[in-house]
């Protein structure tokens, strides 16, 4: 079984309900950093951190250009600038033109977070409104990480997690509610295993 | 040692090609978005690897040319980010009103769209005639591109928006001449701007400016070609110069961090003492 490093969001429209019930149940400390691309309209202030974190243990804070990515923390791609990971563990930040419209794209997030943390990544598929997400999903399951997706009929937006589900063999399927705690199991034994 | 180890090799063979061959330094960019844009072109072009893309690059001029392009992530628009040019109209250009003559450098001005809202803001307020306005870019096709002043007329209701958040006291239209899918920008727009290639990484100085507009380049850099870029434009400064990044920019972890003043926090302008 993988040890995993980090966990990777990506979500739309009804996404801010549905993050805050991810984040919900998970405890500070939480042993991974867990990387979100929610789309917000490109002028949006950044209020997202604010929310979440009143509905978080760990700490929630928008991502900078260089910043080193630390575990038990909680990362939200500013509004209308690309997220990417680099293979030192640290965050990018860029004004390439939007993918699929979405600027930042969860594509781009989730596939330069494959080049950096491989198989010991998790990446989750939220609702939304379009197929963001899909090609990201391919490129985790490719590379043998572990994918979770928001059951459709749970989602305010099917589109995006029905096109992450039909883009790889995902690995698990649950409603909204039960993510956040799948999330933490899935975590917990991953790393009694690695130790074993 | 796996594929994607092997992968990475090839990466960092590919960049020394390229710089050997073409003089374009790769190295001290961040790695994630170059790799992207790499494996994509790859994907996309049924490459095997990237060995067999690196010798299509060294024998193949156009390729490696629109290659470039796409590394060079251009994407421009007219007064980007307007509260930034209400700043610079309101807060800044009282004070370079006081000199005789000014020197502005918009360094990586990518196809142009910053540098024409530059001379739009300097015409207003009276300040375009004593005006010389450097354009610099590495990439030549761009500059070319900014030279002509030609844009996709679908953008332009977004141009002017942003122009009238911007502050702008004329109409927009004034600026350009409209055709079927395009527009012209005024040629007395250009009149005191000088395009010239200037590349960040291995390029120097470039004499006692007042204004320094360098938005969004850094974020494509490493500490330490950022660290570079900000020293030449402390150089490049007059005492008392203006210097203006991006948003999500800083200059918090250079060396010469500690001979700027940090004027307007949110509009990441810093001046120079
Ligand atoms: C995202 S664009 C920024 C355009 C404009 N400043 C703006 O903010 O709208 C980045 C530009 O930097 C240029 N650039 C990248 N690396 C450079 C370097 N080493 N030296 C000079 N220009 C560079 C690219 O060619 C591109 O045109």
């Amino acid at each position: 079984m993988n040890v995993f490093e980090a966990v990777v969001v990506g979500s739309s429209a009804g996404g801010i309900r549905a993050l805050e019930n991810l984040l919900a149940p998970l405890p500070n400390d939480f042993p991974l950093p867990i990387i979100i691309v929610q789309h917000l309209h490109p002028e949006s202030e950044s209020y997202l951190p604010k929310i979440l974190a009143t509905h978080c243990a760990l700490p929630v804070k928008q991502a900078e250009e260089r910043e080193i990515i630390q575990a038990g923390r909680v990362y939200i791609a500013p509004p209308n600038y690309h997220l990417l990971i680099e293979e030192d563990y640290s965050f990018s930040l860029s004004l390439e033109p939007p993918v699929r419209y979405a600027r930042p794209s969860v594509d781009v997030m989730f596939e330069t977070a494959v080049y950096a943390y491989r198989d010991k990544l998790i990446g989750i598929i939220l609702t939304g409104a379009n197929d963001d997400g899909s090609y990201g999903v391919k490129k985790l399951k490719q590379m043998g990480g572990y994918v979770i997706v928001q059951d459709p009929k749970t989602a305010e937006a099917e589109a995006m997690p029905k096109s992450a589900i039909a883009a790889a063999q995902v690995d698990k399927i649950l409603p909204i509610e039960q993510v956040g705690v799948y999330l933490l199991q899935l975590v917990n034994r991953s790393l009694r295993g690695g130790i074993s | 040692m796996d594929d994607l180890d092997t992968q990475n090799i090839e990466l960092q063979l590919l960049l020394q090609a390229i710089h050997l061959k073409y003089g374009y330094d790769f190295k001290n960019y961040a790695k994630a978005s170059i790799k992207r844009r790499i494996l994509q072109r790859l994907e996309r072009d049924n490459f095997k690897n990237i060995s067999e893309m690196q010798h299509k690059i060294l024998y193949d001029i156009d390729f490696f040319e629109n290659l470039l392009l796409e590394l060079s992530l251009n994407v421009a628009e007219m007064f980007r980010d307007p509260p930034i040019y209400l700043r610079l109209r309101h807060k800044i250009i009282p004070e370079l009103r006081k000199f005789a003559h000014l020197k502005i450098w918009h360094v990586g001005c990518s196809t142009g769209e910053e540098v024409y809202s530059m001379a739009i803001l300097l015409k207003e307020e009276g300040l375009y005639e004593r005006s010389q306005i450097y354009a610099t870019d590495m990439n030549k096709q761009l500059l070319k591109q900014a030279k002509d002043g030609i844009y996709d007329i679908k953008k332009l209701r977004q141009y002017t928006a942003n122009y009238q958040k911007a502050g702008g006291l004329e109409s927009f239209s004034d600026y350009y001449s409209a055709h079927y899918n395009h527009v012209v920008m005024n040629k007395s727009l250009k009149e005191h701007i000088l395009f010239s290639d200037h590349n960040l990484a291995t390029d120097g100085v470039f004499g006692e400016m007042n204004l320094i507009m360098a938005r969004n380049i850094l974020i494509y850099f490493n500490r330490e070609l950022q660290n570079r870029a900000l020293g030449l434009f402390f150089d490049s400064l007059s005492t008392g110069g203006f210097l203006c990044l991006g948003l999500k920019e800083s200059i918090r972890f250079a060396d010469c961090a500690k001979y700027f003043e940090e004027v307007h926090k949110d509009e990441k302008i810093y001046r120079k003492f």
